[in-house]
């Protein structure tokens, strides 16, 4: 059972630096939402994993609040990054993004 | 508790931290905002569900197996929707690498990126650049 405890963990915890450094590098903040999201499905079935292996069923409260935390981070900052959309042309298509600074300074 | 069951709640567990891991590293590997999206619900909904069974069958209680099926279920209902949220407004900004889709239904022209507009994400350049800058030089 220890070996399995070593092997599951070394796959989940690979799993999650991975994410993590995506995490770090970026490049757009969608990006970043992404990696939250499967990070915290990762560190869910990380808890899962330790409950049945320990046959400790003290995580698995924990697990129904994580899951559901995930859902409400990914879907505000999703409407945050969608709200600066601005112009919406009223078939739902929207318009672009607002003209940038230095664009606006470049055309005076 | 037998072997048997012991054996596959093992092969569960195992299967669910294997997506993980794939996940992790398709994240890492793939290009663009979409494709990441692709890798990084692989564990959102089988890794979970593998995991939650091979949970359940270690640990032997109704009522813990219960809350791991609800947990299952909050996965199975919220995973669509954030994926849709987030991948709508990838697209909306852009994040898309459009030399690599091979069909892409929603095109047509208002979400082109001929010009430099000072807004685009790095990872998804102009279709055009030389034809923008010209355009750009002769005044809009």
């Amino acid at each position: 059972m220890t070996v399995a405890y070593w092997l599951i963990f070394a796959l989940i915890g690979t799993g999650a630096v991975c994410t993590l450094a995506r995490l770090a590098l970026g490049p757009s903040l969608l990006d970043r939402v992404v990696a939250t999201d499967t990070l915290l499905v990762i560190i869910s079935a990380g808890l899962a994993v330790h409950a049945g292996l320990t046959r400790d069923p003290t995580d698995v409260r924990v697990l129904v609040v994580v899951s559901l935390l995930a859902f409400v981070g990914s879907v505000s900052v999703a409407r945050y990054v969608g709200g600066m959309l601005l112009r919406s042309s009223g078939d739902g298509q929207d318009a672009g993004l607002p003209e940038a600074t230095e664009v606006r300074e470049a055309r005076r | 508790m037998s072997t048997l069951a012991d054996v596959v709640a093992l092969t569960c567990l195992v299967a669910g931290a294997l997506l993980c891991l794939t996940a992790g590293v398709g994240l890492l590997r793939f290009p663009d905002v979409l494709a990441r999206m692709h890798a990084g619900t692989k564990p959102q909904v089988l890794g979970v569900l593998l995991v939650m069974v091979g949970a359940a069958i270690r640990l032997e209680s109704t009522s813990t197996t219960w809350m791991l099926s609800l947990v299952a279920a909050f996965q199975l209902m919220t995973a669509p929707v954030s994926a849709h949220l987030v991948s709508r407004v990838a697209y909306r900004r852009r994040h898309v690498r459009r030399d690599l889709l091979l069909v892409d239904e929603l095109r047509d022209g208002s979400h082109e990126d001929r010009f430099y507009r000072g807004d685009e994400p790095a990872d998804a350049p102009p279709e055009e650049p030389d034809v923008a800058a010209a355009e750009w030089r002769e005044g809009r």
